[in-house]
This record gives structure tokens, sequence and C-alpha cells, in this order.
């Protein structure tokens, strides 16, 4: 299900479809993340990604005057190359990762990794990161700001 | 210590001495003085002569003192012992297994001709500080007189026939410097490019003469004396010893008297001489009549041995020396009488008398040809001097006798004295030094059986005495013409004499004088003097009239013809010899010297003879001698004061007298022979092939090889530099242009191009990787 | 369950992004692209710390998350201004460059 969405967000010819699309794959994703034993994850995904972001995309889509519609093709001419680098990085992929896992399977009681865990790793080993991670939010913020207004 | 023993004995070491072990300085005083000359003579105050007189002085000395141990040292050794040489010598360079060595060889010769060139060089000098005043090369004058005398003596002390060469070629070059010393006049140079030639013509028979006597001599010296085949020495035991092949000596004998016939004037190369007289007269005395001249006299005398035995001088029959001898002594007498140029007059004398002593050498009187050099010297340069004398104080520096001169025994009385002094010795009058040298060579002569040469010798005295009457009567007597008169005749007088160009001097000159003939100063007439009081006396040191004990010269000087056998010596050679004497119970030793091959040990020096004294045979000579003169004086009168008119133009009415007088006055037209036949067919087509030469050949190579040259970079530039290097830089323009232009549309701005590229590259990336890692 | 299952999915996702990115002329879908990509890097990490049984790879996940976020705001700016500009978003369009 998630590929063909995937699929249909890169083939549609209307803006509003391919990002309806992203919406399934994006949930699709959160739905995996759950079968991942990552229920954390899972929900900053709906939360953040299908909430904020696909409202950011929606909204952009708005401002450019984008066709409420199907519009004429909106892939270019690199369409030919697309499809035969992404078969490519396919092949590729997929040989590494049959030659590297195989068989292998996941542990099947595998226990939910909670929250607590997660935010000692945040504020433990990862603090660094946070804290970039944080300036770079503040940064996008002023930045949105910034471009964004009128002059 | 008694000697007639016939045994081997030791005897007493031959006293040597300081001066004579270090004799080797003699030239080199001269050496020096001349290079200091050059390098600063022009800012002393006397402007270098005072170096060149001094050093002239200091080697007198030394050869006065290196004369003086040497008579102690004959002296020293008994009658008939071999008075062996001071011989010093040094390795001076090495070459293709020939070393070539500088040394002294002090022997009686040496010392005598030592001294003769240090005391005339030493009071020329002295004239000439007189004489050149003002000259405008006065320092390179007083450098080239200290480096001919330097040269000289260094070639009379020569060890070894190399050094010799040096010596001989050093006074050539001096010569040709001093004969030209007015280069401005341009038969100056030519008389001095004339003197040069001419001796290097016969400079050719000296080197090839040196080179042969080498190469014959060299395996015997060296195996038997431990000398080289150079060594004067070693060549003379050589040519002794009965090793060397008749043909080879005599050659060499031939080749080395070519140089003497060139060096001394005589027949047929004598042509340079007179022009010599072109020279300032201090030259023409020191080097024209008294010291250059005699080297090949020297040659002879010190390698006499060579001559002896290459030419047979003892078989009297006639060899070419005395044959060349003789001519020179005749035909340039004669010349002497056609001469209105006082001092080509002496030049003339000088090469007759030149003949004299090699007549004497060629007919084996050695002493009485060697004891002509010393007297000669004396009263020939006393002659020159006075010539100078008289053309400096009286006739306004032209030597014309017939234009300039006359009467002037009243103005200048010094002169007058010591030219008559050195005539009469000139001509070999009793008591005069001439007489007991020149007539002892004619007396010898005879007494070796060359009679025919002895009548020679006979004419020539006659002839002598004669034109130097001539000349004194035109000098000296009569009334004063010309210059002499006190008539300041520039015009006339510069174009026929040695140009001083300095006419400060010259007014100088006549202000003090005005104008009138007189005595000369001080430094010009003592030497003067000093040269008449030896040629008086000089001829007593060999007095063979009165007896064995006045033959001083014969005793220091000649060679004795003594067999040496040299063992191992300590301290050199001439410390102590053991001599073998053949067995004779008689008082002269008779020694095979010369006639046969020494049995033991080497001679140095032939056995000669001497002829005995007769006071008749003398007496022959002095009557020949007066007839002369006085037949000179009778015809002088006549023909110049009284204007006699049977003898008046003789010569331009008699026809045969006309022609005799034209060959004398063309010189027998020798040197038109020289210079038009000789030189015109072999120089001018030599020169013309040159040119030619030059002109086609050479130049043609050149010229060829720029045309070449020119078309290659012709060719270079078209296809080298044009095609390719061109190419290269454009074609590298225009690929970089092209591959810029294909790479361009990568750079279209294009976001989606650039993610393209982006990814496409990351999957060739990730292919590659994983292919290579599974 | 197949550890490759997860991993095949967040490939085949990538590849797919990957294409959207080189293809699309509308600026906001490649955007779009870029989050499906982001997406399956997302996958890919969970699994792995499922698989490897740290909490690493959800720390890295929400950072992710955070990432994205910010960048799409950002990004969305910048075409909003592009748009204001130049009148298009069409990439094809948006170059000044001659080649």
């Amino acid at each position: 299900m998630m590929i063909g969405a995937a699929l249909r967000v890169v083939t549609t010819n209307n803006v509003v479809h391919a990002a309806l699309w992203l919406v399934v794959v994006l949930s699709g994703a959160a739905g995996q993340y759950i079968l991942l034993a990552a229920e954390f994850v899972a929900i900053t995904q709906v939360l953040v990604y299908i909430g904020a972001v696909m409202v950011l995309f929606l909204f952009g889509t708005m401002l450019t005057r984008a066709r409420i519609g199907a519009e004429s093709d909106l892939n270019n001419s690199y369409k030919k190359l697309g499809i035969p680098v992404g078969l490519i990085m396919l092949v590729a992929m997929g040989l590494a990762l049959t030659d590297s896992f195989g068989d292998e399977k996941l542990p099947e009681s595998a226990t939910v990794v909670s929250t607590q865990e997660i935010s000692d790793q945040i504020f433990g080993p990862y603090l660094l990161p946070f804290w970039a991670l944080s300036f770079v939010l503040l940064a996008a913020v002023v930045g949105a700001i910034v471009l964004a207004r009128k002059d | 210590m008694n000697i007639f023993s016939g045994e081997t004995e030791v005897l007493a070491p031959l006293a040597t001495g300081w001066f004579l072990e270090n004799a080797w300085l003699i030239p080199v005083i001269p050496a020096i003085a001349f290079a200091l000359i050059i390098l600063i003579g022009k800012r002393l105050p006397m402007k270098g002569s005072e170096l060149g007189v001094l050093s002239m002085f200091g080697s007198l000395v030394l050869s006065a003192g290196a004369g003086y141990q040497w008579i102690q040292r004959t002296n020293s050794a008994t009658e008939e012992q071999f008075v062996a040489p001071v011989i010093k010598s040094w390795n001076w360079w090495q070459s293709g297994g020939f070393e070539f060595g500088i040394g002294q060889h002090i022997d009686g010769l040496s010392v005598l001709v030592l001294f003769v060139v240090a005391f005339i060089s030493t009071l020329v000098q002295v004239y000439s500080l007189e004489y050149l005043r003002g000259d405008r090369r006065y320092t390179h004058f007083f450098a080239a007189l200290t480096l001919f005398s330097g040269g000289m003596l260094a070639m009379v002390l020569a060890d070894n026939t190399i050094l010799f060469l040096l010596g001989w070629e050093i006074m050539g070059l001096c010569s040709f410097m001093l004969i030209g010393h007015w280069w401005e006049e341009d038969a100056n140079s030519r008389a001095a490019l004339k003197a040069f030639f001419t001796v290097r013509t016969g400079d050719m028979g000296l080197l090839v003469g040196i080179s042969m006597l080498y190469f014959a001599a060299n395996d015997w010296t060296q195996e038997n004396l431990g000398l080289s085949g150079f060594s004067i020495r070693g060549i003379s035991a050589w040519a002794l010893s009965g090793e060397p092949n008749s043909t080879v000596i005599m050659i060499a004998a031939i080749a080395l008297f070519i140089a003497c016939i060139g060096k001394s004037g005589q027949f047929p190369l004598h042509t340079w001489l007179p022009d010599a007289m072109a020279g300032p007269t201090p030259v023409s005395s020191l080097l024209h009549s008294s010291t250059m001249v005699v080297a090949g006299v020297f040659l002879v005398a010190r390698l006499y041995p060579v001559f002896y035995v290459g030419l047979d001088i003892p078989g009297g029959g006639g060899n070419l020396i005395v044959i060349i001898g003789g001519i020179t002594i005749v035909i340039s007498a004669a010349l002497a009488f056609v001469q209105n140029d006082i001092k080509r007059v002496l030049a003339y004398s000088t090469v007759s008398q030149l003949g004299y002593m090699m007549l004497g050498l060629g007919a084996g009187a050695w002493l009485p040809a060697v004891f002509h050099i010393f007297t000669h010297a004396f009263f020939k340069a006393c002659l020159f001097l006075g010539a100078g004398s008289i053309s400096h104080s009286a006739s306004h520096h032209s030597f014309d006798m017939k234009k300039d001169m006359g009467g002037l025994r009243k103005v200048m009385p010094i002169t007058f004295v010591t030219w008559i002094v050195s005539t009469l010795a000139l001509c070999g009058v009793f008591p005069f030094s001439g007489f007991f040298s020149k007539d002892e060579i004619i007396d010898n002569v005879g007494y070796n059986g060359y009679n025919t040469f002895m009548i020679i010798g006979l004419v020539g005295a006659f002839m002598t005495a004669a034109y130097m009457t001539r000349a004194t009567y035109l000098t000296f007597f009569g009334e004063p013409r010309g210059a002499s008169a006190g008539h300041a005749d520039h015009g006339d007088a510069h174009a026929s004499h040695d140009a001083h160009d300095n006419h400060d001097s010259h007014d100088a000159h006549d202000t003090n004088s005005a104008s009138t003939p007189h005595e000369s100063g001080l430094l010009i007439t003592v030497p003067l003097m000093i040269l008449a009081v030896l040629a008086l006396s000089s001829g007593f040191l060999n007095a063979t009239p009165f007896g064995e004990s006045w033959e001083r010269m014969k005793l220091w000087v000649e060679p004795r013809p003594a067999e040496v056998i040299e063992e191992t010596h300590s301290g050199g050679p001439g410390e102590s010899l053991i001599i073998s004497l053949p067995s004779s119970e008689e008082g002269a030793a008779k020694t095979v010297c010369g006639s046969a091959q020494p049995e033991s040990g080497v001679c140095y020096a032939p056995k000669l003879k001497h002829a005995p004294f007769k006071w008749s045979k003398a007496m022959i000579s002095m009557v020949i001698v007066f007839l002369g003169i006085a037949i000179s004086w009778i015809l002088s009168v006549l023909l110049f004061t009284k204007r006699d008119p049977r003898l008046v133009g003789l010569t331009q009415r008699v026809k045969v007298l006309g022609f005799g007088h034209k060959l004398l006055v063309n010189k027998y037209y020798l040197d038109d022979f020289y210079e038009k036949v000789i030189v015109r067919t072999v120089a001018y087509p030599i020169s013309r092939a040159a040119y030619w030469f030059n002109q086609n050949i050479l130049d043609g190579i050149l010229h060829g090889f720029a045309n070449n040259t020119r078309k290659i970079s012709g060719w270079v530039y078209k296809n080298v530099d044009q095609r390719v290097v061109d190419g290269t830089v454009n074609n590298s323009a225009t690929f970089t242009k092209s591959v810029g232009t294909a790479a361009q549309p990568s750079q279209s701005g294009k976001v989606s191009q650039y993610g393209a590229l982006l990814f496409s590259a990351a999957a060739v990336a990730a292919l590659v990787l994983v292919i290579i890692n599974t | 369950m197949f550890v490759n299952q997860f991993l095949f999915l967040a490939a085949v996702l990538f590849c797919i992004g990957v294409y959207g990115v080189i293809a699309r002329k509308n600026a906001v879908l490649m955007l779009m692209s870029i989050e499906l990509i982001l997406n399956s890097v997302n996958i890919n990490l969970l699994t792995f710390a499922l698989r490897n049984g740290s909490p690493d790879g959800h720390t890295f996940a929400l950072y992710i998350i955070a990432v994205a976020a910010a960048e799409v705001g950002v990004g969305l700016g910048l075409v909003l201004l592009v748009y204001r500009n130049k009148k298009t978003i069409s990439l094809d369009d948006l170059s000044e460059m001659r080649g």
C-alpha cells in the first residue's frame, strides 16, 4: 500500500493529489513504526509530519497558485533518466541487503522501546545533537519569518 | 807538484770563489733592472736611466770579480791541467722526455767576453745619459739597452745550447727595438726590419744546428758524462771523442755557421749591418760593433770542437769559415771607401774586422781571434762613440763627412786624440792593441797552412788603413764644411741622420754654443778617454812579441787540450779532477785532443798550434799598414783639399773606375738582389696565394655557412615554429574551449538537473561498491 | 518478520523518492519527494534499532523528523519568495544560466 501511494506521489499530475497521497505514505510509515516497536516515534510522526508538514505543503501549494485539479505534465525532461537511476539504486540496494542480511529475523518478543529510554538517550549521549537541532529549528523559524515578509 | 810522472795523481783542487760560483747573477741583475725600468722607470728622477747604469755597473763588478777569481783558478792549476769551467745547472722544465735547464758555464772565454760586454755596456749607458737627453723614448731606450746586455750576458754564460739560443734571440729582439728607436722615420723602421729578418734567416741555421747536435750527441753525453745533448760541455767533449759521424758534425757545423753569418754580418748576410746605423750611436757602438755582432764569433769559439772536427780545420785546405771570412774582409773594406756617412764607414769596418775574427777561427787561430774580440771591442766602441760625439756637438746631428765635417781637430781635441788612438789600434800599428790581436791572426793563419788567406788578411790590413785614413782626413782635417763651419742647416741635417724630435734640447744647444762646433761634455768624453786608454794598453795582455810570460790571455783564456777523466768527486765539478796523462817523460804532454780519439777520458778542447813570433813577419805587416796610411793620406789631400784636377771626377771619366765605383755604391747590388729578386719571387706569390685562400676558401666557407644557417632557420620557422609549436598552442586553446563548451550544459542552473546528476552518480557508485564488496 | 522486509520497503521508498526528485517540475512536489526519502530512512533506522535492541535508532528518527520539519518550513519559504519574484515555480524555468 505504501509503495503504491509513493508511486502515486511521484507520478500524479495533480499537486493536491500528490500531497494527499503523501499523507497516505506518511501514515503508512507510522504504521510501520508501530510494527517496529517504536510507538513514540510513530506518534511523533503522525503529529509532526502529517499534522504540520503536510499542512505546510498545502499552504505552499495554495500560495504558489498551483492549479487545483489536474494540470499538464508535472514531470520534466529528466523523467527518462530518473527511472533507470531509481532502478539501478534499487538493484544495488537489493543486492546489498540480501547479501548482508539474508534470512535474518527480527527478534519476536521485542519489548516496546519506552519513552523513558529515548529521553535518556536524548539527554544523555546525544545531547549535543539535541542542542544543535534546537538551533536549527530556531533558525528555521526565524528564516521562515524573514523569507515570508513582505518588503 | 810534479805531474810529469805518467801516473794518475790527484791534483790540487782548482781554486774557486764566490764570484765564480755566483756568476749567474751577472745576467740576472740587468734582467731585473729591465723589468723595473719598464714598470717604474718613468717616475724615477732620471727616468730609469739610473737603474740601467747601476745594473750594468753591478754586472761589471761581478764580471771583474769573476775574472779575477778565474785568473786565480788558472794560477792554481798546474801547467797542463785542464782548467775546468765552473758549471752549475738547474733543471728548468721537462717535456716529452727533454730536459731544459739553465745554468752557467764559466771559463776563460766566458769571463773575457763577460767583462767586455759589461764594461762597454756600462760606458755606453753613461754616454747615453748625455747623448739621448730629452729623447722622446728615453726610458724605453734604457730598458732595451739593459735587456740587451742581460740577454748577451746570459748567452755568454749559458751552459746549454737552449739558454744560448734564448740569449741570442733576446739580443736580436733588442737590436730590432733599438735600431728602430726613432721609428717615426720610415728609413729607421725599415732598417730595423731588415736587420731582424736578415739575422732571422741565419737563425734557421742555429735551430737546425742545435737540434742536430742534440740528437747526435745526447746518447754519448748521457752515457759518458751524465749530461744532456744540450750541454755545451757535453757537445764539446762529444765532438772530440771521435764518436760523431763526420757528415753529421759537418752539417751541424755548417748550420751553426750560417747563424753566425747572419748575426756577425759575414758575406752574404752582411747587408743589414750598415743599415743598422740608423739607430742611435750608442746602440751602434754597443750592439753593432763590440758586442752583439761578436755573438756569432763567440758561438764558433764556444763550440769550437764542433767546427774543428766538422770542418776539418787542422786540415789546412780551405773551409767554409775561412772562405767566408776572407771574402767578407775584402768586400766590406772595399765598400768602406765609397761611404760618405762616417758611421757607415765604421760599420763596414766592423764587418771587415768580424771577417778577420772568423778567418782566425776558421784557420785554427783560436786565441788570436778571441783576443781580437777583446781589443776590437774597445777601439771600435771608441770610434763609434767618437762619431757620436762629433754629431752631437759639432755637425748638428749629421754624420755626413763630406757635407758637414772637416777640420774638427782644432775644436774637438779630445775626440780627435781618442779617434786617432783607436784608428791606429784598428790599423794594427805597434804598440796599439790591434797590432797584438790582428797581426797575430794573420800570422797564425799563415802558420797553420792557410797561406792564401794570409795574403788576403794582409790586403785587408792595407785597405783598412787606407779607408780609415780617408775617413779621418775628411772628418778632422781640411776645411770645415757645412754644419762644422757653423752653418746651421736644419733641413738637410735632419734628412740624413738620426732625428731627434725634441727640438727644445736642440735649440738649447744652439743658444749655448751659438751653433759652432765644440767639444762634447764630460759624460761623452770620459768614456771616450777610457776606451782609448784601453785601446792603447789592452794589447799588452797577450803581447806575444815579448815572450811567453807576457801571454796572459793565452794562459787564462785558452782551454787546454788535456784529456780529463772524471771520477766521482765531491762537491761538483771543478773541485778536484783526476787527470790521466799519457805516459810521457817529456815536459810538454802530448795529448791527442783534436787529432785522434782520446784513449781514456774526454777531451774538451782541441790542441791548437801557435805561431812563434818573429819580428820579421811583424815588420812586413807594419810596412803594409804604413803604406796604406801614406797613400791614402796623399790621395785624400790631393782629392779633397787641393782638388787636384787629375783626381777629381776620376770615376766619372774613366769608365772602368766608374763602373767599379757604381758597383761599390750600390753595395754590389746585393740589396737589390735580396729585395727585388728573392723576396719578390718568393714572398709575393705566397702572399697572393694566401689572399686568394682567404677570400675564396675561408670567406667562402663562412658565406656558405651563413647561407645554410639562414635556410635552415627558415625551414625551422615554417615547420617547427609555425606548425608544431603554434599548432600546439592554438590547438590546446581550441581543445580547452571545446571541452568547456562540452561541459557547459552541466552548468544549466536547473535544479532538477543537478539532482539528477547527483543521484545518478550516487547510483552508479553504489552499484560499484556493492558489486565490489560482494 | 524478516528484517529484509522493512529494509526492502525502505529501499523502494527511497528509490521512488529519488525518482521524484529527478523528475518533478514543481518545486513543492520535489520537496515532497524529499520527504519520502526521509521517511524511508526513518524506517531503516528503526528497523536496525529493533534488530540491535538499542534506542539509538529511535533518537535519530526523532531528530530526523524534526530536521525534516525545519527544512520543509524553510524550503517552502524560499519557494514562496521565488514565486513572488519570478511568478513561477517550475524548475525548468528557474534557470538564469546560459548552459
